[in-house]
């Protein structure tokens, strides 16, 4: 197993899979994971379980922290039969999304088996998140004002 | 006073079928499902997120439906659920310059880095009822248009190059943010504790207040520098990992008010701010929330306190809905053994003061 490590690469990789993870409905990450059929076996070692976080943001925008209010989290905890341990902490009250998320933050420590979750699941969803995304800003940017100025008087 | 009082078991319990039936209402009717209320009603369920305190859209629909549309009663289930939970953690706080913007508005530049966003807005609309909405016509998807990203820039910060501006709100460096949920309402409060009181306020409560300042109690000379509604994304630290989790997105609300002057002799004038956050779309709510933040902070500016918005035990002691109700509905509760002292006290007053007047009638004569 390898070692959860500080900072390095893996760990990137992992908090970058967690936000798309995060980014995507859980149906779409349902059907991709099944589309993948990548055979992994994970026991469950906490959870899924519900639970709130108090969400902060910042006077004025910069400045120091407040609480704005809580929002549910669901999160779950997995181990592979080989031993990695993986995490999910995922918005909302899916239990069955955070197990799955949790499943693939496992796998993407498996040096064996992280290409084929990055290319089946991950690149797959990415291209999703930012089709999504996309589709948004064009819609908003649609809405954007186009000032013309009128002439007026003489000059 | 409160004594125990038995009976009633059928009558209630009878009541509440009642209620369930009248909630359902005529059965040919489809029931609404949660889905229908989350994508067609999603103001009511953001709103009831805001005042709820709680972000979770499928829970919120959930109180509008069980609660039939009341909307402060929909926001006591949602404030009744969370108590149950355990809470994981505080986020990093939001990154709204980051937000990917649906609407940005701003009236105080008509050109900035990112412009003028109009996004799903009611604004100009003709407020005409739309007979087509009710027969259920289809709806065209919304126009696109490509165009390169461009960063929406925060208008505070078009002011701040220049100085124009007081900074965003810090607080010393060793505070650590209150917390309404875990510590009793203490006065005077931090501006952070007042924030968070304000963003889980009744909306119409707070739009009052920030009303009457308009209308001359507190006056204090408003411009929206910008509002801007969209997704940012929630960040936590958890202590199984080096690095912040993302949890995902969620949609806020942002207004950030520019106000009249202040200065000294040592610091040349600056515009001062009111902020508004809030769950979900609701710019009313974020907007109000803005102008009492900035009424609030009367006594940081040296103004006089002269009007109910800028009086922050009245105002925060107020706003919230859930507290107000409580104290309010309790009324109708039995009070029958109050009542009947009250009975007794009046019938005496009564009987002394009759005493009284005989007595002078007596004596007069």
């Amino acid at each position: 197993m390898r070692h959860v490590n500080r900072s390095g690469n893996l760990g990137e990789a992992r908090r970058a899979a967690m936000a798309v993870l995060a980014a995507v409905p859980a149906v779409q990450l349902h059907r991709c994971w099944k589309e993948a059929a990548i055979i992994a076996e994970a026991e469950t070692l906490r959870g899924p379980e519900t639970g709130l976080v108090a969400v902060r943001g910042r006077i004025g925008g910069g400045g120091a922290p407040f609480n704005v209010g809580e929002a549910t989290v669901t999160r779950a905890t997995v181990r592979l039969a080989t031993g990695e341990v993986g995490h999910a902490y995922l918005l909302g009250r899916d239990g069955e999304r955070a197990r799955l998320a949790a499943t693939v933050d496992a796998l993407l420590q498996r040096a064996d088996k992280a290409g084929e979750v990055e290319e089946q699941v991950l690149v797959p969803l990415r291209a999703l998140q930012a089709a999504q995304e996309d589709r948004r800003r064009a819609e908003t940017a649609a809405t954007k004002v186009d000032f013309f100025t009128v002439a007026r008087g003489e000059d | 006073m409160y004594v125990a009082v038995k009976g009633g078991e059928t009558a209630i319990r009878n009541a509440h079928r009642l209620l369930d039936d009248r909630r359902r209402g005529d059965r040919t009717v489809p029931s609404i499902g949660l889905d229908q209320i989350v994508e067609q009603l999603a103001l009511a369920v953001d709103r009831v997120m805001a005042e709820g305190s709680l972000y979770d859209r499928e829970l919120a629909a959930l109180a509008v439906k069980q609660a039939r549309g009341d909307m402060i009663e929909a926001i006591f289930l949602v404030r009744a659920y969370r108590t149950t939970l355990p809470r994981f953690g505080y986020t990093r706080p939001v990154d709204t310059a980051a937000m990917l913007v649906e609407r940005r508005v701003s009236a105080t530049y008509k050109d900035l880095p990112g412009g003028q966003l109009l996004g799903p807005t009611f604004d100009y609309t003709h407020r005409l009822l739309d007979p087509e909405l009710a027969g259920g016509a289809s709806v065209p998807e919304p126009e696109q248009r490509s165009e390169p990203t461009e960063a929406v820039m925060r208008v505070s910060a078009i002011l701040a190059n220049e100085g124009l501006i007081e900074a965003d709100g810090e607080l010393p460096q060793d505070h650590r943010p209150g917390d309404i949920t875990r510590e009793p309402l203490e006065f005077p409060l931090e501006r952070d504790t007042r924030l968070q009181a304000l963003a889980r306020g009744d909306e119409g409560f707070m739009l009052a207040l920030a009303y009457s300042t308009q209308r001359g109690y507190a006056r204090s000379h408003p411009f929206v520098g910008e509002v801007r509604i969209g997704e940012v994304e929630l960040e936590l630290e958890v202590p199984e990992l080096d690095f912040a989790v993302p949890l995902g997105s969620i949609r806020v609300t942002e207004c950030q008010m520019v106000n009249q002057f202040k200065g000294s002799s040592k610091v040349p004038p600056q515009f001062t701010r009111g902020y508004g956050l809030v769950f979900g779309q609701s710019e009313r709510k974020a907007m109000a929330m803005a102008l009492c933040d900035r009424a609030l902070r009367a006594s940081e500016f040296g103004e006089d306190v002269v009007a109910p918005a800028q009086d922050e035990e009245f105002v925060i002691s107020h706003s919230d809905n859930v507290q107000a109700t409580g104290f309010v509905e309790h009324l109708k509760l039995p009070h029958y053994v109050d009542f009947q002292a009250e009975l007794d006290l009046i019938r005496r007053m009564r009987a002394e003061q009759a005493d009284a007047a005989s007595e002078r009638k007596e004596a007069a004569e």
